[in-house]
């Protein structure tokens, strides 16, 4: 069993229409070795799902995005996503706002092949108003409590990036928090996984062990990635990359902005990409951030 | 003891402080330095039984000195990565300080977006977790800026984080999980205590008066039975908080660094 491919394999699998999820959080071990190759494809009209960092506003910003799925979109210490915030104010974007929560809950009731997860959250907030879609059920217990429910957030394709990873599709997520990475590959019907590092075959303690947060019969694919996360960070590896994320940010608001941006970083090869970034040995060395 | 050499971000941080008091053993998170840096002032002094983390994901009982820490190690007591910071939302036992964009008259509060939802004039984060907080837990409020633009006279432009308006809830919804604590601004603590909630002013900070706050709220106040001055920051309240914030970053958190007490002029300029 051999599930190692190169980005563009995984990529390649994507069809116009599609639903995608990725894995990480805001500014956070987003898989943006894919990102970058999504940006280089033909795909587009793709309803994203994320805990939204820069993935979706490059997405947004290229126009593959139909419809986003999203409790926030953010880069923490940049806390407005420049071009999620241009297509929201642009109102291009079909959008399903959601508390971060019900977010969770989505994923989990994919997860769990259920229709819905009951939920308080939403519930007295413009996410009904604005989520027509989203319905009330009354509890058919005594206590009668109206809740809101979510739907499953089926998704057909994820995408998420881990420290550590083998060709049999087995993955560690060695950073202090793994997010909600275990619900978007269970939520998913191909999950594909870029990592730092891939190895033949893990053989680890029981300590490390812990580490692996989904089991690889949910892994479709294994990427070799190594600073594939760059510009969002990989504890404890690396930290985000101010100095690009501020150069990205800046880019929303020049003239032709996202075209530099898309001649500097994406339309390159990965050792350039590198260059461009200082080299390897400066982004693997990006400190951690402090919160 | 009082001590009159002190900052409008100081005396916050110590109003903001005792937005946990008698809260018991529960999650308090104060989401941005003032609000943390009150929530660890609690857990220092009047409330040690609170919970608090390393605003990543470890739990930790000594509160982490906030900006870069030099060759401070946190002591970790347990674990409480996002994912268990929502069940922890869920089950309710959590305080969290968080500073929306808009609140209007029911404590509903705004994190998503100003204008028209389907193209709005600035799009800000999205709800994040406002809703699953406020309609599970406590939450109390961080204005840096008391204006008309946070404190909005009508309801506010998104419904975020729920509140007290009637016509939001349907029959059968529980309202009764949530609570309002404090909001802590730049002129004053408020509640949302009065008769149906209605927002009240609490304690006044240092030359501010009623008339000013209503001025710059977009909603009628009423006063509080014992309408007083905000408590002035102690010599030992001080000493904490310099410990807690070595850099000064609550400097920074106010336009201009205001002293804590301020003359009429200088709050009317």
């Amino acid at each position: 069993m051999n599930k190692l491919m190169t980005a563009t394999d995984a990529v390649g699998q994507l069809r116009d229409g599609m639903t995608i999820g990725f894995g990480g959080w805001g500014p956070r071990r987003k898989p943006m070795a894919i990102v970058r190759e999504i940006l280089r494809s033909e795909v587009k009209d793709l309803t994203v799902v994320a805990y939204g960092g820069p993935e979706v506003g490059m997405l947004c910003a290229a126009g593959k995005v139909k419809k986003l799925i999203f409790g926030f979109a953010t880069m923490d210490a940049i806390p407005l996503e420049p071009y999620f915030r241009k297509a929201r104010e642009a109102g291009t974007l079909d959008v399903m706002e959601l508390d971060e929560g019900l977010f969770q809950w989505g994923l989990k009731a994919a997860a769990m092949r259920l229709p819905f997860l009951p939920a308080r959250a939403g519930l007295a907030t413009d996410v009904l108003t604005h989520n027509p879609d989203l319905q009330l059920i009354t509890s058919p217990y005594a206590d009668g409590e109206v809740l809101l429910a979510m739907p499953a957030l089926n998704l057909d394709v994820a995408f998420i990036h881990v420290n550590r990873a083998d060709r049999l599709g087995n993955t560690l997520v060695t950073g202090h928090d793994v997010y909600f990475d275990h619900h978007v590959a269970r939520a998913a019907k191909q999950c594909f996984v870029s990592a730092e590092v891939v190895e033949e075959r893990l053989e680890l303690d029981a300590a490390t062990a812990r580490f692996n947060t989904f089991e690889r019969s949910l892994v479709t694919g294994v990427i070799e990635a190594p600073l594939g996360a760059h510009p969002t960070s990989c504890g404890p590896e690396y930290g985000w990359d101010m100095q690009h994320l501020k150069d990205y940010s800046n880019s929303a608001s020049e003239e032709n902005g996202w075209e530099r941006y898309l001649q500097t970083y994406v339309d390159c090869s990965q050792d350039e990409y590198r260059t461009r970034n200082g080299g390897a040995e400066r982004m693997a060395a990006l400190p951690l951030p402090t919160f | 003891m009082s001590n009159a050499n002190f900052s409008l971000a100081e005396l916050m941080i110590v109003a903001a402080s005792e937005a946990w008091r008698n809260n018991g053993e529960l999650l308090a998170s104060g989401l941005g330095i003032i609000p943390r840096l009150g929530a660890s002032l609690a857990k220092l002094t009047h409330s040690p039984e609170l919970l608090m983390t390393d605003s990543e994901a470890y739990l930790v009982e000594e509160p982490i000195p906030v900006g870069p820490r030099g060759d401070y190690v946190p002591k970790y007591s347990g674990y409480m990565p996002f994912e268990r910071v929502f069940d922890c939302v869920w089950h309710g036992r959590r305080h969290a300080m968080v500073g929306p964009t808009q609140i209007d008259r029911w404590a509903q509060s705004n994190l998503s977006v100003i204008g028209d939802y389907h193209k709005p004039k600035v799009a800000m984060l999205g709800v994040r977790g406002l809703p699953g907080n406020s309609i599970n837990h406590a939450n109390s409020f961080f204005v840096p800026n008391h204006s008309k633009r946070v404190f909005v006279s009508g309801e506010v432009d998104m419904v975020s984080g729920v509140g007290f308006n009637p016509e939001r809830w349907k029959p059968g919804m529980r309202n009764d999980l949530m609570f309002i604590g404090v909001a802590v601004t730049d002129l004053c603590v408020m509640d949302f205590n009065g008769p149906d909630h209605a927002a009240r002013v609490v304690s006044l900070h240092p030359g501010v008066d009623f008339e000013l706050v209503q001025e710059r709220t977009g909603f009628p106040l009423l006063k509080a039975d014992h309408l007083s001055e905000t408590a002035h920051p102690t010599a030992e309240q001080l000493a904490v908080i310099a410990k807690l914030d070595p850099h000064n970053l609550r400097d920074k958190q106010l336009k201009g660094n205001p002293a804590g007490i301020r003359t009429a002029e200088e709050l009317r300029a």
